[in-house]
């Protein structure tokens, strides 16, 4: 899939927290990473229809969105978006999480839905779970069903913003696996992250975002071994401090 | 959960423990009547048996009515308190202070009186019914605005990111997280009504307390009759304390499971 930010710009009460960002690649798993507060969040947000930008385009596959709400409505429906956390409806199971969507966005019907649900759930270990309500759930399971739920409309591309930042190591390994094994079967994805050793081996290219500008991106096996810029330098350097 | 199930009391437990309360409430009742040497005798509402049970309907119909109504003009203001236009937003805020500020017995008066003639409404149903859900409608909305504020707007952004329409949003995810949350205090609002609209009696709406007043007038049995009117409420305010406590249990997420889609 062909991404393509044509001067992005977004500022909140007259602070600029993207600056014309621009960026274009054949994304299969993108890793954003860069220090809290750069914008990454917000650029997520963006790129998922859930926020306009105050100028500039985007382009998927060559395809210029449209920032009218009925068209995002549409666009929003094949972008799936995973939060950081609380990212399921708190007065619904998780199965009804799932089927949500389908039946409401997708208008399938109740007993596909059901099946879909079921056997998402079923894959990923998560059937004891399908009736529980969020409250009742770890962290690692609510995102894994999150995961799950954006994932079943079969989007075009998975969006995630540090789903793994509110959980335990243990979780957070849950999760990765969870990622990983959706990335090789050819989800793309594009995932914000301080998981520096998923953005390392799991994905494929690294934007690095800081300053609400992109300061580097590529590959991300060439980022990690030779940063160019002393920004990405420097909070490799700190990131990597407490690592064993 | 288990620990709660743990705690939970016996049977037995419940009924001496219903029992006790029940000999010392009965027991301070019959002791506070014996001792003015009253005696009570309640043959004396039998005569009048049919105009209480008008009035006791129509004390059911106007609570009715004047929900209905109070809770279409709470959520209108609820939303408006919060409008984008600081116009609309100042009208819900001043009715809601205003109508909280004053006395029922003032605005029945104010309205019927007032605004009624005015207005040429002269239906002292309508008028009754109009009235107590103005004076209503300002906690309801309070209520309601409360609810709202209380759902945490990721839930919105969830709603959005998966592509729901706005009026979806407001069907699957604002009205059933808003109902769990308000449904006690809505419950509590209700009985309230049912008892306030004793207060239209002022305005000679034949209603229970107005019904009681005019048999008082007659056969001069105040305690007698009073006493009754109460039990009858209390009898209309606990079935709707009853019937919440079911509906809670439904819209709560914690009880149900897999009813919703
Ligand atoms: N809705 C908003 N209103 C006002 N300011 C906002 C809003 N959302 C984000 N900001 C500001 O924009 C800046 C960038 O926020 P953003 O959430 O995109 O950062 P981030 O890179 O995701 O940080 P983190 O790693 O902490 O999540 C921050 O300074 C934040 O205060
Ligand atoms: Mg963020």
């Amino acid at each position: 899939m062909n991404i393509e930010l044509i001067n992005i710009c977004k500022s909140f009460a007259g602070k600029l927290v993207l600056q014309d960002i621009s960026f274009q690649e054949e994304v299969h798993s993108i890793a954003v990473i860069g220090p809290s507060g750069g914008g990454k969040s917000t650029l997520l947000r963006v790129i998922g229809g859930l926020l306009n930008p105050d100028s500039g385009e985007i382009k998927i596959d060559g395809i210029k969105i449209d920032f009218n709400e009925k068209a995002l409505q549409l666009y929003r429906r094949n972008i799936g978006f995973v939060f950081q956390a609380k990212g399921l409806f708190e007065h619904l199971t998780g199965m009804e999480n799932m089927m949500l969507p389908l039946i409401h966005s997708f208008g399938m019907n109740k007993y596909d839905a059901e099946k879909a649900g079921d056997d998402l759930l079923k894959r990923f270990g998560l059937s004891d779970e399908k009736n529980k309500y969020p409250y009742q759930l770890s962290g690692g399971q609510q995102q894994r069903i999150a995961i799950a739920r954006a994932i079943a409309v079969k989007p075009k591309l998975l969006l995630l913003d540090e789903p793994t930042s509110a959980l335990d190591p243990e979780y957070t390994a849950e999760v990765l696996d969870m990622l990983g094994e959706l990335q090789n079967e050819g989800l793309k994805t594009i995932i914000v992250t301080h998981e520096m050793g998923f953005a390392k081996n799991a994905c494929e290219k690294v934007m690095f975002l800081v300053n609400n500008q992109i300061i580097e991106s590529g590959k991300s096996n060439e980022i990690f071994n030779a940063p160019k810029s002393p920004e990405l330098m420097a909070f490799l350097n700190k990131i990597l401090e407490w690592k064993v | 959960m288990t620990e709660l199930e743990n705690k939970k009391p016996t049977t037995l437990n419940k009924i001496l423990s219903g029992l006790f309360v029940a000999t010392i409430l009965v027991g301070f009742l019959w002791l506070s009547i014996r001792s003015i040497g009253l005696e009570l005798d309640f043959s004396t509402l039998l005569p009048y048996k049919q105009r209480l049970w008008q009035g006791f309907v129509m004390t059911i119909i106007i609570s009715v009515g004047s929900l209905i109504v109070s809770l279409f003009i709470g959520s209108i203001t609820a939303i408006g308190q919060n409008a984008r236009i600081l116009a609309i937003s100042y009208l819900c805020k001043t009715y809601v202070q205003i109508i909280r500020g004053t006395p029922l017995l003032v605005q029945i008066y104010f309205f019927y009186y007032i605004i009624g003639t005015a207005w040429g409404i002269d239906n002292r149903y309508v008028a009754g019914i109009l009235i107590l859900s103005i004076f209503e409608g300002a906690y309801i909305s309070e209520i309601v605005r409360g609810g709202l504020e209380s759902i945490d707007h990721q839930q919105y952004e969830i709603a959005k990111a998966i592509g729901l329409t706005p009026i979806k949003t407001l069907q699957f995810v604002t009205l059933p997280i808003l109902l769990s949350r308000i449904l006690p205090a809505l419950a509590g609002q209700f009985a309230s009504i049912i008892k306030d609209s004793s207060l239209l009696s002022v305005i000679a709406v034949i209603e229970l307390t107005q019904t009681i007043q005019e048999i008082s007038a007659d056969n001069f049995r105040m305690f007698e009759n009073y006493i009754f009117v109460g039990l009858l409420y209390f009898i209309l305010t606990f079935s709707v304390s009853m019937i919440s406590g079911v509906l809670e249990r439904r819209y709560n997420h914690e009880y149900r499971t897999n009813k919703y889609l």
